[in-house]
């Protein structure tokens, strides 16, 4: 960890970052609490099942130069439907402006580093929302990111705008030469009125080993609406931290969907806190998992204010060595009274090997609340199986489509329909599934 | 076409078959009666091959293979088809993608290229109209949120497009208003042909004023005790199941 610990020192010693005000005093704390804290490990209670320090300790390195991406190989992970998006890409953790391509026009969506966004109109949204998720992960692992959060990029989709493209933004580690760890941090500000839907995708590549260290916090206002929609299918040496802290300041609807298809190790936070009566957060996701990847979905619902709604659903199919960890925390403060929140859990074992630790977790402190939550863990239903065998559909065609089916609920709640289909895709293809 | 000699069969320690013995020919319909607990039901998922059943005694003939060696699937695509008493709802099982993969899954096994887009889905419409059926119902997830009624239509749409040899109907009239027996009924009777044969299991006579037996069987304890013509069934309907406990020289429990 010392390593680690050294190369953050010696990168951070060598900017000439010389900005000003809550950007510069976010990275200074974040830079400290990293080198008092270090990488959580499993005695840390939120890190219980999740041990990101052997992916962490890779002997990263900044080598210059090796960030030489052409558009050629943005191609070839460019998502169905990106004709229509604007596409953001990041490489090793910085947006690269030439790279991406923007189709808004700037009276919708604003889009400038975070550095000249301190300083401008947007210094008050930036000063009272940056570093917001530290108050809910007071860990090494955020402070890391809090160090680099002036390399960070800041997204602002104007009032009453509903933006038609969707924001693509694809996180790109190029790991061809060295190993690569990355910081990538946005903050995304949505107006009033406004409606925007964001794709996030990560990518490795090369073969050597891959960090994705990410933080986005998302502020939105009144009335606007939000698609936050995490497409994560890499391969095992590429692990990842990524954080989404949701700030729901206005009566707003936020709806996520995480897809899970493989990885190294991979942790997901997912925070919404709800701070104005009457919201509405839907939280949705799938891991469908195999070989040796490790995902765990931690998720906060904060309810300040009254009448809310949360909805929270995730679903597992797990097979071989893959482990699986589900922890739904929700705090419903005292003065979020009529509040409804409701969480579950479902996940299938598809081998003996396969693990899944799941957890809810409910702080109530008000009286007048409809809260519930549930998980199971189980195999495929016999009774279900066995309809489908009497009509003549073998085992394996059988045990598919169940699994398609347990999956589709999550799949359906995409309403982007090129990646619902590139999802569904890549789903059926694993469970050898015909569509 | 079937023949079950002597069939024993228990779940768990429980038995519930104790020696059946049945023929049945192509061209025939059977309907098998009997009161709660005579293990009607045990018999139809003993041959359609539920894995809860033990089979403890017998054998199952069934165009000249041993029916119970084989698997549940591997039965259907030899011709046997069990509408289920209570259908298995399926979210986000499409109805026709399922459908389309059974047809596919027994043509396979016969050796047949499976069908395309276009045939099946003018074989679909065909068999749709055969057995009353919309495409609303269809394009919904398999039996989710079905009625009673539009559940026991789907088994008989299914049976009409996979068009087994033997259709084994248990309880299909249970849960049904008398439109949707009618409806049901009358599905099964345009299915039937010479060459298949149809074995109704049924509490009451009621279905078998639409679906007429040639034969009618009651079992009784695990036994078939009586078989006769369908006034069997008539008869029983008149006088109740206790005539059949009193010609045993069983105790019959007074009304009183």
């Amino acid at each position: 960890m010392s390593e680690l610990k050294e190369l953050i020192q010696n990168k951070l010693s060598k900017e000439s970052f010389s900005g000003n005000g809550s950007l510069k005093a976010l990275s200074q704390k974040g830079l400290e609490l990293f080198n008092e804290q270090g990488i959580p490990t499993v005695k840390h209670e939120e890190w219980k099942y999740t041990r990101i320090s052997a992916a962490l300790n890779k002997n990263f390195s900044y080598a210059e130069g090796a960030t030489a991406i052409t558009a050629k190989e943005v191609e070839e992970f460019r998502l169905p439907g990106y004709e229509a998006a604007n596409e953001l890409v990041f490489v090793n953790g910085i947006y690269h402006a030439e790279l991406s391509n923007i189709r808004s026009s700037a009276d919708e969506l604003v889009i400038l580093p975070l550095s000249e966004a301190v300083k401008g109109e947007y210094k008050s949204i930036v000063d009272s929302n940056l570093g917001h998720s530290a108050g809910y992960h007071k860990d090494g692992i955020n402070a890391l990111n809090n160090a680099f959060a002036y390399q960070g990029l800041f997204i602002s989709v104007k009032k009453n705008k509903s933006v038609e493209h969707p924001l693509y933004c694809y996180y790109i580690n190029d790991a061809r030469t060295v190993n690569v760890l990355s910081q990538p941090r946005t903050l995304i500000h949505v107006a009033a009125n406004a409606e925007v839907k964001v794709v996030e995708e990560e990518v490795t590549i090369g073969t050597s080993d891959s960090f994705i260290n990410k933080i986005s916090e998302i502020v939105v206002e009144d009335n606007a609406q939000v698609h936050l929609y995490k497409i994560q299918n890499e391969d095992s040496h590429s692990s990842c931290v990524k954080t989404t802290h949701v700030r729901q300041i206005g009566v707003s609807k936020v709806n996520s969907v995480t897809i899970t298809l493989n990885g190294g190790v991979i942790r997901n936070n997912l925070n919404f806190i709800l701070e104005a009566p009457g919201c509405e957060s839907n939280m949705y996701g799938l891991y469908c998992v195999k070989g040796s990847t490790h995902v765990d979905n931690h998720t906060i619902v904060d309810n300040k204010m009254p009448n809310s709604l949360s909805n929270e659903l995730y679903k597992g199919i797990i097979d071989e060595n893959a482990t699986a960890v589900f922890n739904g925390k929700i705090f419903v403060r005292k003065d979020a009274q009529k509040t409804n929140a409701y969480q579950s859990n479902k996940n299938i074992l598809l081998s003996d090997t396969a693990t899944v630790n799941t957890k809810p977790q409910l702080e109530i402190f008000a009286d007048d609340v409809k809260c519930s939550h549930g998980c199971t863990i189980g195999r495929l239903d016999d009774e279900a199986l066995f309809y489908l065998q009497s009509r003549g559909i073998g085992d394996k065609a059988a045990k598919a489509l169940l699994l398609h089916a347990f999956a589709i609920e999550i799949l359906e709640k995409i309403e982007l329909e090129p990646i619902r289909q590139y999802v569904d895709q890549i789903i059926s293809e694993r469970l050898d599934f015909e569509i | 076409m079937l023949s079950i000699k002597n069939l024993q069969a228990r779940i768990e320690e429980k038995e519930i078959l104790k020696g059946i013995n049945l023929d049945i020919k192509p061209g025939e319909v059977h309907a098998i009666m009997g009161p709660n607990g005579s293990g009607k039901s045990t018999l139809a998922s003993v041959l359609a091959g539920r894995a809860d059943y033990e089979v403890t005694a017998g054998s199952v003939e069934f165009l000249g293979k041993d029916l119970l060696e084989l698997s549940p699937e591997d039965r259907a695509r030899e011709g046997v088809f069990l509408a289920f008493q209570y259908p298995i709802e399926m979210p986000g099982v499409s109805t026709t993608n399922f459908v389309k993969t059974a047809v596919n899954e027994i043509r396979k096994y016969r050796g047949e290229e499976p069908m395309d887009a276009v045939a099946f889905l003018k074989l679909m419409k065909e068999r749709m109209k055969l057995v009353n059926i919309d495409q609303a119902l269809l394009s919904r997830s398999l039996n989710e949120g079905f009625s009673g009624g539009e559940k026991k239509r789907n088994e008989i749409f299914q049976m009409a497009m996979l068009e087994p040899k033997l259709a084994i109907l248990d309880e299909t009239d249970s849960g049904l208003d008398i439109d949707a027996l009618r409806i049901v009924a009358e599905g099964v009777n345009k299915l039937k042909s010479k060459d298949n044969a149809t074995l109704v299991i049924t509490h009451y006579q009621r279905l078998l004023d639409y679906i007429v037996p040639d034969y009618v069987h009651i079992l009784y304890k695990g036994r078939i005790v009586k078989t006769g013509g369908k006034e069997l069934a008539l008869e029983l309907e008149e006088k109740g199941y206790d005539f059949i406990k009193e010609e045993l020289g069983e105790e019959v429990e007074s009304p009183l």
